[in-house]
């Protein structure tokens, strides 16, 4: 164990494809160097099933859609030091926000009646309800960093967290895009 | 009388963000300042089409002056001191680059245009990585109706250099605008179907000017549509030289 | 003609005006004719008695409007005419019946009020007092003596020196230096220029320009004309709004008139100026009320405004210089040219010289129209001349400058009328709106209307105005239906700052005006509407925990 305290991590994907978690993975060997200096808390990608009362950092992949995206989003922000939104999704909606073009009404339809060959019926219990528009992350809590790409390489990923390992806020910007 | 000179056309010195520059009195800011590699944003200037002056992000500062001005349609003048990158003018240019992403529907993931966009690039140089303002959400028509190419109103800005190279370079005058506000919208014809317009002449010339993918054309996917705007600056030479 | 031939004809048709024991005049102008004026006119000529004992007169604006349809008689050897106020076309007989003995006491309008005392008039001089449809009721008024003096006895630069001594300046809003915008103009070495006279009146709650074009259309004609000579143009466009339709036709009928006097046409007074006036109808679009957009309205493109510079002095109609001016503007020429430009110049303030006409609207004892010296406070303007707040409520704002302009409170009343006072405190003299608000007004919703105004008027040609007032529109409707956060609050005032910042033309430059100006005076109407957010107020308190420390 090394002496210094290790920088807590949490990350989440809601609406989204988990393609951002797996850019993640893509550093590949610079994961160890991650591990021996942060420690994931609670992810899709660890056991940890309860989000720890203080995180240094919080990584949000997707968009909110649902009830629950927003409920874990302002989870996040509450127990979250410095909050993250990995992606075009969590950033601004991205394809899961083409939805919005259409009343949610039609979008259940299409879902759940439409395209259903037997038995169709719409779920109202344990899903949790869509929300009317899908949102960025940003557009529910305050975040503090935005990450955008679909997905943002592993590059940038490990630009983002080296920097801020490093103690400085860093300019994604420098190196991603929306649609990157 | 004060002795003039041969020619009619002056040159005049001037400062942009502190350098001193020299230019004929005829030119604008952002001619000169694009010469020399400053390059103020832009979405709806492009040299060879007459100036527009509507997406606002070109405005610079001119020290002496309350008002912003945009340099795609004004002229340099003796002693002028032009500021082009301060921190309003840069918070200015993300808060309409804000408002124009905020408009319409720009899933940069996935456009034709991905990586090949002005108003991508713009975003990035930039530095606008988010938006704040609330999406408006209105659904717009995609045409796919011409044979070679598509309009995706969706990701259309109103920069009309569609309109522009239609109307000025090729003279068939098939783009125009329909609608005030935010209800505005390039059409083809009178707002007939682009396949079925009779002055159309298929030369493809507003694909290419168009920055963004709201005209492009078919067949292409994901990140495939380039342009290619050689064309412009060559008939404007020739047509200059006659 | 020459000023002989012309005062002699003025002569002429006062005498044949003065042999009537009696003159009936009645408001022919819009509003008046939308509560039975025409009506009443039928009845007041068919109970009139045979001969040339008295004449019933269709005149123009009285002012009081909202007292409409009013009446005036003036009989021989009586220097104090009467007023009727609120007549109805059964009160016809009892009028002619009553001339030359008593007054009707029901139907008195008191002229001793300060809305009629308190007046000065240059502008409105003639406006309820010739008929506006005949030319000889005009120069009889001594009209058009300006316009054959100076053709026949002044040069260009002396009509040109005049507008400038008097220090009059713009009345559409801007409040331009008149004589700096003509001469520049007149500087142009061009082969073609043009005059346009600016009457596309578009601010809600405005109808100075509607009432002159309606009571006293010849003034503007030879307000132009004496322009045209000045700055060497040989035509001129008026652009009307379509939705004016008397003034229209007013304007038509005096141009005819005054062309068939050879008063506009060719070789006018027999000299070597031509000048032709025509007609043309704006289609409903705000926006052209912006000097550019209205020049590419007239050429037939879309209405939409360019870039400034070049300015149309420059680079206007077709190319060529073009000097635009709006209704008020022109209508203060003839006075000048007749009295001078000192005259002018002694009335008003030291920086805004003259008379402004100001419509009053909203919650307010006197609507209608006044002319008042500049700089007189805005209190008298609200409490004296327009009888103050009706119903026993209190007065809360005054709206000037229409969707470009701001909401002056209580704490601002005294402030003398002014084109830089106005701006010094937020809002605009603008053109001549006035919309006083009371106590039960709520003043996000003020700005909300105004913002819904603008929005809808946006031309879309830039970024800012198109989709910034789409968005501030949005903002101010969530906020007024109490769903506002302090993070709103806070785009909103970016925004605001942005579109005015950016924007290409006044109209989006100035849309932000009513939020500003609402927010500088009235921000606790705001603040009570939002509501908590757990997540950003913590944010906005830091944020201004930090700014305080």
């Amino acid at each position: 164990m090394s002496e210094t305290k290790k920088i807590t991590v949490a990350t989440t994907w809601l609406d989204g494809c988990s393609g951002c978690h797996m850019s993640l993975l893509d550093i590949d060997e610079r994961l160890i160097e991650l591990a021996q200096r942060v420690d994931i808390v609670y992810s899709p990608l660890v056991d940890g099933k309860h989000l720890p009362e203080t995180v240094d950092v919080g990584i949000i992949e997707g968009s909110v859609s649902n009830e629950e995206d927003l409920a874990k989003a302002q989870d996040f922000r509450r127990h979250c030091k410095f909050l993250i939104s990995l992606g075009d999704c969590a950033v601004n909606g991205n394809v899961p926000a083409m939805r919005n073009l259409f009343q949610l009404d039609a979008v259940y339809d299409r879902a759940y009646s439409e395209n259903v060959q037997h038995n169709p019926v719409r779920p109202d219990d344990g899903v949790p309800a869509l929300l009317d528009v899908v949102k960025p992350v940003h557009a529910v809590v305050p975040v503090d960093l935005h990450v955008p790409g679909c997905p943002p390489s592993a590059d940038t990923i490990w630009f983002v967290l080296s920097q801020l390992l490093d103690g400085c806020v860093p300019n994604p910007n420098e190196v991603t895009r929306f649609g990157a | 009388m004060i002795p003039t000179p041969a020619t009619n056309v002056r040159v005049v010195t001037f400062k942009i963000d502190d350098r001193d520059f020299s230019a004929r009195e005829d030119e604008t800011i952002i001619q000169v300042a694009w010469e020399n590699g400053i390059r103020i944003p832009s979405l709806c200037y492009l040299e060879g089409l007459s100036v527009w002056g509507a997406c606002r992000l070109c405005v610079v500062e001119i020290v002496g002056s309350p008002r912003l001005v945009s340099s795609c349609s004004t002229r340099v003048a003796e002693g002028m001191e032009i500021r082009t990158d301060t921190e309003p003018l840069q918070a200015y240019r993300r808060m309409i680059l804000e408002l124009l992403f905020s408009e319409r529907n720009h899933v940069c993931s996935v456009c034709v245009s991905n990586g090949h966009c002005e108003l991508q690039n713009l975003a990035q140089q930039c530095g606008m990585d988010h938006v704040r303002i609330p999406y408006r959400n209105a659904a717009y028509q995609v045409d796919s109706s011409h044979d070679l190419f598509r309009v995706d109103h969706n990701r259309c800005v109103l920069c009309t250099r569609c309109v522009r190279v239609c109307d000025e370079i090729e003279g068939a005058h098939t783009w125009d605008s329909m609608g005030r506000g935010i209800h505005t919208q390039v059409i083809t014809d009178l707002n007939r179907p682009w396949g079925e317009s009779d002055s159309c002449t298929g030369c493809g010339k507003c694909v290419q000017v168009c920055p963004t993918g709201a005209l492009v054309q078919q067949g292409t996917s994901v990140g495939e549509m380039h342009k290619d705007r050689q064309f412009l600056p060559y008939l404007s030479r020739m047509r200059d030289a006659q | 003609m020459h000023i002989d031939e012309l005062n002699e004809l003025a002569e002429q048709i006062r005498t044949e005006q003065g042999s009537c024991q009696h003159c009936v005049r009645v408001c022919m102008a819009a509003s008046c004719q939308s509560s039975g004026a025409d009506d009443l006119m039928k009845r007041l000529e068919d109970a009139a008695p045979e001969g040339d004992q008295v004449q019933v007169k269709s005149v123009g604006c009285m002012g009081l409007c909202s007292a409409g349809p009013l009446v005036e008689v003036r009989s021989q050897g009586d220097d104090r005419p009467t007023m009727y106020q609120h007549v109805e076309s059964q009160d016809a007989e009892e009028i002619m019946g009553s001339l030359g003995g008593s007054v009707i006491k029901r139907l008195e309008c008191p002229t001793s009020i300060p809305f009629f005392q308190r007046q000065q008039k240059i502008v409105l001089e003639n406006s309820g007092v010739i008929d506006p449809e005949n030319i000889e009721d005009y120069i009889a008024a001594d009209g058009y003596a300006a316009l054959v003096t100076a053709l026949t006895e002044s040069n260009p630069t002396e009509v040109l020196h005049e507008v400038n001594l008097s220090g009059l300046r713009g009345r559409g809003g801007g409040g331009y230096p008149t004589g700096l915008k003509w001469s520049t103009v007149a500087k142009m070495p061009a082969t073609q220029k043009y005059v346009i006279c600016n009457a596309d009146e578009g601010d809600p709650g405005a109808f100075m320009d509607r009432a002159v074009l309606e009571s006293d259309p010849h003034r503007v004609l030879e307000g132009m004309a004496l322009a045209a000579y000045a700055v060497g143009a040989n035509r001129g466009y008026i652009y009307v709004r379509a939705e004016y339709p008397l003034a229209i036709e007013r304007l038509k009928k005096s141009i005819r008139q005054a062309t068939r006097k050879g008063l506009l046409g060719a070789n006018i007074c027999d000299t070597p100026f031509n000048f032709d006036i025509e007609v043309r109808l704006g289609a409903g679009a705000f926006v052209c009320g912006e000097e550019t957009a209205l020049m590419q309205s007239v050429e037939g493109e879309r209405g939409q405004p360019r870039p400034r510079p070049p300015y149309p002095a420059e680079l206007g109609l077709w190319g060529f210089p073009t000097l635009i001016n709006n209704v008020e503007t022109y209508a203060n020429i003839a006075p000048i040219i007749r009295h001078g430009g000192d005259w002018f110049a002694s009335l008003g303030t030291e920086r805004s010289k003259g008379t402004k006409v100001f419509a009053l609207a909203g919650r307010i004892h006197n609507t209608g129209l006044i002319e008042v010296p500049m700089g007189i406070p805005l209190r008298e303007i609200v409490e004296e001349i327009g009888g103050g707040v009706p119903d026993g409520r209190r007065f809360k704002a005054v709206q000037t400058g229409g969707p470009s302009g701001g909401c002056l409170p209580e704490q601002q009343m005294d402030l003398p009328v002014d084109y830089d006072s106005l701006r010094e405190v937020g809002s605009i003299m603008g053109s001549g709106g006035m919309i006083v608000m009371d106590e039960t007004s709520s003043m996000v919703d003020v700005a909300r209307y105004f913002m819904e105004f603008c929005m809808t008027e946006s031309c879309g040609k830039c970024v800012p105005c198109r989709v910034g007032t789409y968005q501030m529109h949005d903002l101010l409707t969530k906020i007024a239906a109490g769903k506002g956060t302090s993070a709103d609050l806070a785009l909103l005032e970016e925004l605001c700052e942005v579109v005015q910042m950016t924007s290409l033309c006044g109209l989006g430059q100035t849309a932000p005006n009513p939020v500003v100006s609402t927010l500088q005076y009235f921000r606790h109407e705001y603040e009570n509407k939002l509501i908590r957010d757990e997540f950003t107020d913590s944010i906005h308190e830091t944020e201004e925990m930090e700014a305080v420390s």
